[in-house]
């Protein structure tokens, strides 16, 4: 069974929790004692249908003010895939939950009201579905019930949405229009629609070719963890453990070693069933090279003639999570890529756009919290990366504040 | 189900991740442990800190909370289990700390371990100076839980701001922490409860025999079916029945249920598990059943 990871967009309005209880309760994924407990509160807050965002929004303040803080993920399987939702608020800190939900996610999922059609907020959840390369894009249009049913209304919002996803770089965009609160093509189709010529929502995400996403060319193998086992059975033995962040590696393959630049050949590919012929994203492996050489955590194992750029100047997207402090030229900033940790100082920023117009803003003087700009950094360390674009792994970082120690900045690389 | 070249099954997914997880934890703290209960989750965390290092060690010990009121085929089971991976085992102690007078035990029928053990997890904690602890919390559990971070970041006072939880994006983990604080690491977060029991068969794992369905003397109390034994005062109107069953997660006796069942294989249970339609912590911890925030408020204190 595959697993595929879905990252949900919209706001309460839009009936997102509803199509989301849809697909767990119709998949029974929604526990008896969950329901229960989610109608009793939907009761005493004499509320008319039972509350279905209750289920996702589980913490107290969340509950008492009625509103969506954070992420929130949740799970089900059918009897072909399991499912992750990473299920993001529409309006509170939209940006940075967004961002969050879909830089792991294989399928983001934007919903619109058939009766209010495209809406500033759904060019924004666009907008950052494909600056994050969410490979697939789904557009439901729901509440089609209360329009009838109409074809022509769900064709002008379809149509309207392509035109300004044709502006962004969208590879594969599907509409579906649905009805969550009556179950019209959530999971079976609908008979009230029967112009639909697509499959319902479920059918969609049961069978959507993901494999095909990842970099199987580009071998990129940071090195995590070198395994020095220290006993006698393995007195020898020295392993680079890591995650295949792209391509396929296998034993009698001749590597090269950034940042030496030294190469040697895969002697075999170790996991703790033993060796394994092939090792391929995202599997966690621990790699033995036939020669001996100083490599450690940080180092990256590529093929001779397939490298990544080495450098310290980095061009990048930069999404920004927190108010304290602000983003601005001169910082220095911890920044974390790969297994790689070094510092950053932030040389320009470009440009902040504005996700809703895609307008660029130039001369701004910082980014604040849920603003995202072009930025160009110096880091202290030269970093092995790829463009975002080719391979969401390398291609990535994430910047900390020293002071505080948090997350404050998402990066996708453009060029160096 | 057709395997197509460079598939990954989900748990061949979640296994590469989890261990992805522990390898980065043992390179970028100093001193990391990991919370070894005997309960299912822990067994499956331990099995894969074992393969995430293969062929050496885990580089870190293992703890364990002792309530003192736990099941003794649990701890048999735990101490074959160190024993076997030869790991170093904290154990921390609720009775130790009672009788140093350090905390006060609850008195009376309802009398329950479960809150002092937040108090004896931190002690262990800052006396060891762990400042990366494994847990094996899933978000499947409990909603309060569904919005935690995998990297879940704790104060000088091992408290969970949940409001305040740093972003957490790709496999890009933050594991900045100052001295005195540190970061709770759940490698299992993306995993179900069918998910563990599904590895736990692939991998041939041994889990301790109360887990399987066994004849034991209960008693029911708030719709739960809590184990007798010679802490529990029976309140008016209780008495104790003998039934067959079998226990769906591993805590302090005093307030973790039996549920009635006659599952006596790991495909039994997860035909059950398959079918069940109660969660987990609902259908067997009365600690959860306190109020509709009651995980959220312990989880801020720091428990686990």
């Amino acid at each position: 069974m595959e697993m595929l990871r879905l990252a949900t967009a919209g706001s309460v309005d839009d009936g997102k929790s509803t199509l989301i209880g849809r697909l767990l309760y119709d998949s029974k994924s929604i526990f008896e004692d969950q329901l229960e407990s989610v109608e009793r509160t939907s009761r005493q807050r004499g509320e008319e249908y039972t509350n279905l965002a209750l289920l996702t929004d589980g913490l107290r303040a969340e509950r008492e003010q009625g509103i969506t803080i954070d992420v929130a993920y949740r799970y089900f399987a059918t009897p072909r895939r399991k499912f992750i939702i990473a299920d993001t608020p529409g309006h509170i800190q939209y940006t940075r939950n967004m961002v969050t939900g879909a830089s792991t996610a294989n399928v983001a999922l934007i919903l619109v009201d058939a009766r209010k059609g495209v809406l500033e907020q759904s060019r924004r959840h666009a907008f950052l579905a494909s600056l994050l390369r969410v490979p697939h894009l789904v557009l439901c249009v729901n509440k089609m019930d209360l329009v009838d049913y109409d074809r022509a209304i769900f064709e002008s919002i379809r149509d309207e949405f392509k035109d300004f996803a044709a502006k962004l770089d969208i590879n594969d965009l599907t509409t579906v229009p649905v009805s969550a609160l009556n179950g019209d093509n959530v999971v079976t189709r609908s008979p009230n629609m029967t112009w639909y010529e697509g499959t319902s929502l479920l059918h969609y995400l049961e069978d959507l070719h993901i494999a095909s996403d990842r970099n199987l060319i580009d071998v990129r193998f940071p090195v995590q963890y070198v395994v020095r086992p220290m006993h006698n059975a393995f007195h020898d033995y020295r392993g680079y453990a890591g995650t295949v962040a792209a391509g396929v590696l296998k034993a009698g393959d001749e590597v090269m070693v950034l940042p030496s630049g030294l190469t040697s050949t895969v002697e075999s590919v170790d996991t703790f069933g033993g060796s394994v012929d092939e090792a391929f994203p995202p599997m966690s492996v621990t790699v033995r090279l036939t020669d001996d050489l100083d490599i450690s955590r940080g180092d990256m194992l590529c093929r001779p003639h397939n490298v990544p750029a080495v450098g310290q100047d980095i061009e990048a997207m930069v999404a920004w999570m927190t108010d304290q402090p602000k983003l601005r030229p001169g910082q220095l900033l911890s920044l974390k890529h790969t297994t790689r940790q070094v510092r950053a100082k932030v040389m320009d920023l470009q440009y902040r756009i504005n996700v809703t117009t895609l307008h660029r803003h130039e001369g701004v003087p910082h980014l604040g919290l849920n603003e995202i700009g072009r930025v160009r950094l110096r880091t202290t360390q030269p970093l092995f990366f790829d463009e975002y674009r080719r391979n969401r792994v390398t291609g990535s970082f994430i910047l900390v504040d020293e002071a505080s120690g948090t997350t404050a900045g998402a990066g996708m690389i453009i060029r160096s | 189900m057709r395997a197509m070249r460079y598939e990954l099954s989900h748990l061949d997914m979640l296994e590469a991740e989890s261990i992805h997880i522990m390898r980065e934890v043992a390179a970028e703290f100093e001193r990391p442990v990991l919370l070894f209960s005997g309960g299912k989750d822990s067994i499956v965390m331990l099995r894969l800190a074992e393969k995430a290092f293969w062929p050496a060690k885990p580089p870190f010990p293992l703890m364990h909370v002792d309530t003192g009121h736990n099941f003794a085929e649990v701890i048999d089971y735990r101490d074959r289990r160190v024993a076997e991976v030869g790991l170093r085992l904290v154990v921390a102690s609720v009775q130790q700390a009672i009788d140093e007078g350090k905390i006060d035990d609850e008195t009376g029928p309802r009398a329950s371990r479960n809150q002092l053990q937040t108090a004896v997890l931190l002690e262990g904690i800052e006396q060891n100076q762990f400042d990366a602890v494994f847990g094996g919390a899933r978000r499947d559990e409990e909603k309060a839980r569904a919005k935690e971070r995998v990297y879940s970041f704790r104060d000088e006072f091992g408290q969970w701001d949940p409001k305040n939880q740093r972003p957490e994006l790709w496999s890009l983990y933050n594991s900045r922490h100052k001295r005195g604080q540190h970061i709770r690491i759940f490698p299992l977060s993306n995993w179900t409860e069918l998910d563990v029991w599904q590895y736990i068969d692939r991998e041939e794992i041994e889990i301790p025999s109360i887990y399987f369905a066994h004849k034991r003397k209960v008693y029911r109390r708030d719709g739960m079916l809590l184990a007798f034994g010679p802490q529990v005062t029976l309140l008016d109107g209780e008495e104790t029945v003998v039934e067959t069953v079998r226990y769906r997660t591993v805590g302090d006796m005093s307030c973790t249920g039996a549920v009635l069942s006659g599952a006596r294989t790991v495909t039994e249970i997860i035909d059950e598990v398959a079918s069940t339609r109660i969660t987990e912590r609902g259908a067997t911890r009365a600690d959860d059943k306190v109020s509709e925030a009651a995980m959220e408020d312990r989880k801020r204190e720091g428990y686990f």
